[in-house]
């Protein structure tokens, strides 16, 4: 058994040793300021927290102003990508033992997106890309309301990529994003490419076409931030790799 | 009552600072049942829905295990021992109408998702791949059976992106995070209409009020009024407590689920499907315990029977840890590739939470607040019921904040998923039905007249006492008190917490009062209908003088179908402030509907 059980167990919480972790974090108030501003807080933490458990005990206990998306707590909502220590991640999934606590964490909202306040973007931009690559499966109707079928390799073609959350730390992560708002950016092609590889589908073209798009795929610079940003362990460039492919060769 | 002339609205009117809109039919909430609704509902009438969260944000994306249905795909398997197993599962409290229509509305439920795109994990021959699940049995019981239709341990996630990418295609109206906080009556030949709500926008915290000839709450659950719970911290149960301030009834609140496995400490659910798979639950001495309590169905008994011999466990000494307070899930039986294929998310939940390898470790697990089985009563039709027996016109709720009833005193694994789907559909649809020939009801003058009143009451906290702080001692006490064992005594407690947190929350001090992305304001509207359901549950559950799926009373440890055969509708009848939640609660009784299945003893 590994001692961060033992540490977790909420009668013992007395005994865990606790220690003093500062956050820097990036505020912005669109009421009062003119520019972001960064604002230090030292927090009482375990090592089993979290930055979202972090976040809360600012909120909670010292200044109920601190603004952030949140909901599930664990990686499965998608509503707190941000940037920790420099890199984007999911605050609920970002472990404060995993990061180095001699140094202030440094934690501000997503890049590329416009800064709504404090940690919070506008995420309509981003949803506006998604729904562009029709994000839908397009089929027709089967016979008599039966199941399609599809095999287990089928099936397994195009895994990968329906595990997105929409979280938006890929796309916010691409420097290519940044610079060019009109990019589709990864988190849509991934969304693509989840119905281009579906067997069932019969709207690739569609999609490959929209892709080809001087927005699309080819602005991909195979820079791996996505990737590397994927709180969901999706192999992001891969996908695109494989969408530009089906461009080039049609649909596999 | 002087009214607001319905022709004087055009979408964009603002009259003193709010908003108006006009829709046909107004959705509340976008999780599995309120996306749902708008598939059956948005190409046919003006519709919008109305959501605090982004969709995709919504809960239903953190169901893992399965959604049930009998499509005898891998063996055999039909609707009516479907219908059994629920009915046999919520101890007999299941309205049974209800529950024949879950199991037999299943199977085109799931084959609409199949159509809609949803992808299935699938067997060697391309059917979709059922797998087992707790309580789910074929033959009245026999065995257990592959009913648990799944997507890896991600059903939930594929649910909820497969409706928004329906709702996407059909272009759905959405307002996203905007908080529903009221229900707009008006008053027609004696009679309280719906007439509309009144939302609050988080990005500009300006107020909208959105006329619609129907409503339909699906707000989801409320499990944020324990401290350790599966549960999302939004999920507050605004819409139940909205219902509840209308003095409109809510219904068997005392029945809360419990699901054994949340990790130890944190109450991050692992999925019965793990046990479905094969996985065992074990004490400190490593025994498989739950051979004692269930000979039969073993770990794969109903919840509220695992949950409540993992708490007798601990209680007699078998818990593992130093303080014998957790117990084991082992899955270390099983092989890594199969682990990697049907329970990777878990198996991830657990590496990072707790720092422990479920390959070859044992991971530790306590019964963490699950799912409310009661809330918003409706009929069959997902109308909203006023009383035992008459409906509220052009109401309509659905999904985990309704109470059909189709889970009775405890939910199966895998039938919330299934519910949302075949009432969510079927709320869409009355819905669609109603509008084509209701009229709109005219709004009040002034008809967020409540809301503001809500918001000027905490916006002027100037108070000293923190937001966190009083639902930290609500949710502590309620897991103390409310939990897998009651009593007359510790629900008495908790009651009395209750009011005193009342007092102290007129006191709260805010420290946000700007008007973008307010969180702080919400969160403490938010932990208002906490108090009150709060304070609902444990009201029914002190009334309630038996034992009976998720509610155990020590001092009634029986069934007792003589006097509780019965659902729980509770009314708000006077001033929450009162001393005595006596002075206004009122409970009324309502029977449970009984067709092919006479109430027996529950054995597994
Ligand atoms: C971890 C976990 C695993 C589960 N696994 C399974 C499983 O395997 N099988 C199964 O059958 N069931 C499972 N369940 C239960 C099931 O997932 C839920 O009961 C179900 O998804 C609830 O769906 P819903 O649409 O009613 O609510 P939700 O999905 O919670 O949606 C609620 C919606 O209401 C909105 N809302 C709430 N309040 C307001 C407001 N004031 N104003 C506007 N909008 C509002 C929210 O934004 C959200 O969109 C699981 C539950 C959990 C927590
Ligand atoms: S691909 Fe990964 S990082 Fe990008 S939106 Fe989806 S889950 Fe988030
Ligand atoms: S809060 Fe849901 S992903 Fe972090």
């Amino acid at each position: 058994m590994s001692t961060a059980v033992a540490d977790k167990k909420p009668a013992a919480a007395e005994e865990i040793p606790t220690f003093t972790a500062t956050l820097i974090i990036r505020r912005f108030d669109p009421d009062v300021d003119e520019e972001p501003r960064w604002e230090d807080f030292d927090v009482e933490l375990y090592a089993t927290d979290r930055v979202l458990d972090a976040l809360h005990k600012i909120k909670w206990e010292q200044d109920g102003s601190l603004t952030f998306r949140r909901s599930c707590a664990h990686g499965i909502c998608g509503s707190d990508a941000m940037r920790i220590n420099g890199r984007n991640r999911l605050a609920c999934k970002t472990l404060i033992k995993d990061l180095d606590i001699t140094k202030p964490i440094y934690v501000e909202a997503i890049k590329g997106l416009p800064l709504e306040k404090d940690l919070i973007v506008d995420m309509e931009p981003f949803f506006d890309s998604y729904k562009e690559i029709n994000p839908f499966l397009m089929a027709g109707a089967t016979k008599g309301g039966k199941e399609r079928k599809q095999s287990p390799v089928e099936r397994a073609r195009f895994d990968d990529t329906t595990k997105c959350i929409l979280c938006a730390a890929c796309t916010s992560s691409c420097p290519v994003f940044w610079t060019d708002g009109q990019y589709f950016g990864p988190a849509a092609i991934v969304n693509a490419h989840r119905f281009i590889f579906d067997s069932r589908d019969e709207g690739s073209q569609v999609r490959l076409d929209i892709l080809n798009d001087k927005e699309g795929v080819w602005r991909c610079r195979t820079t791996f931030n996505c990737t590397d940003a994927c709180p969901r362990g999706i192999q992001v460039t891969q996908a695109i790799a494989e969408v530009k492919q089906a461009i080039i060769k049609g649909k596999p | 009552m002087s009214t607001i002339n319905t022709g004087d609205i055009a979408d964009g009117t603002v009259i003193d600072g709010v908003h108006y809109h006009q829709f046909d039919i107004v959705i509340v909430g976008a999780g599995g049942a309120g996306m749902r609704a708008a598939i059956e509902a948005g190409p046919h009438a003006k519709t919008a829905v109305i959501s605090k969260l982004y969709p995709t944000r919504s809960h239903t994306g953190a169901a893992q295990g399965g959604m049930a249905a009998a499509l005898a795909n891998v063996e055999d398997d039909n609707w009516e021992w479907h219908t059994y197993d629920t009915v046999k599962g919520g101890d007999y409290l299941v309205d049974q109408d209800a529950a024949e229509i879950l199991a037999k509305e299943a199977i085109d439920a799931v084959i609409d998702l199949e159509n809609m795109g949803l992808p299935f994990n699938r067997t060697e021959d391309g059917k979709i791949d059922q797998r087992r699940f707790g309580g789910h049995t074929r033959e009245h019981g026999k065995a257990p059976v592959r009913r648990a239709c799944y997507a890896a341990d991600r059903t939930g996630h594929m649910i909820l992106q497969t409706l928004y990418q329906n709702c996407v295609k059909l272009g759905i109206n959405f307002f996203n995070e905007f908080y529903v906080l009221d229900l707009v009556m008006t008053e027609v030949d004696g009679v309280e209409e719906p007439s509309g709500v009144v939302a609050y926008e988080l990005a500009t915290g300006e107020l909208h009020v959105f006329q619609s000839k129907a409503i339909i709450f699906a707000t989801g659950g409320f499990g944020k009024i324990f401290k350790t719970t599966s549960n999302a911290h939004t999920l507050t149960g605004d819409g139940v407590g909205i219902i509840w301030r209308k003095g409109l009834p809510l219904e068997d609140m005392e029945f809360f689920q419990f699901h054994p496995t949340g990790l130890a400490g944190l109450g991050i659910l692992l999925s019965e499907a793990a046990r479905g798979e094969g996985a065992i639950l074990r004490n400190a001495e490593g025994e498989r315990f739950m051979e004692r309590y269930t000979p039969t169905l073993k770990d794969l008994a109903p919840r509220d029977i695992v949950a409540r011999s993992m708490a007798t466990e601990i209680r007699e000494g078998r818990g593992a840890g130093p303080d014998k307070d957790y117990l084991f899930l082992d899955i270390t039986h099983l092989e890594p590739a199969v682990i990697d294929e049907k329970l990777p998310d878990i198996t991830e939940f657990a590496r990072t939470y707790l720092g422990v390898e479920p390959y070859t470790e044992p991971v530790p697990v306590l019964p963490t607040a699950h799912y409310a089985m009661g809330g918003i009563p409706t009929n069959v039709e997902a109308e909203v019921l006023r009383n035992n027996t008459d409906v509220v016109k052009g109401l309509y709720a659905a999904g985990e904040c309704a109470c059909v009833s189709v889970h009775g005193s405890n939910r199966l694994g895998t039938n919330s998923l299934l519910d949302i789907n075949v009432f969510g559909k079927r709320a869409g649809k009355s819905a669609v039905e109603y509008v084509k020939t209701a009229e709109f009801v005219p709004l009040p003058k002034d008809p967020a007249g409540g809301v503001k009143r809500i918001l000027d009451m905490v916006r002027s906290g100037d108070g000293t006492e923190r937001i966190a702080v009083i639902r930290k001692e609500l949710q502590d006490s309620m897991d103390r008190n409310a939990q897998i064992f009651r009593t007359d005594e510790s629900l008495e407690e908790v009651t009395q917490l209750i009011q005193k947190l009342r007092a102290r929350y007129k006191n709260i001090q805010l420290h946000d009062k700007g008007k973008r992305f307010n969180t702080d304001l919400l969160e403490a509207v938010e932990l208002g209908f906490l108090l009150d359901l709060a304070e609902v549950l444990v009201y029914s559950a002190r009334s309630r003088k038996e034992s009976r799926g998720g509610h155990m009373r020590e001092d009634y440890p029986n069934r007792d179908d003589e006097n509780f055969l019965v659902h729980t509708m509770a009314y708000l009848t006077g001033d929450p402030e009162s001393e005595e939640a006596g002075d206004h609660i009122r409970l009324d009784w309502k029977p449970v509907v009984i067709t092919n299945y006479p109430p027996m003893e529950r054995k597994y």
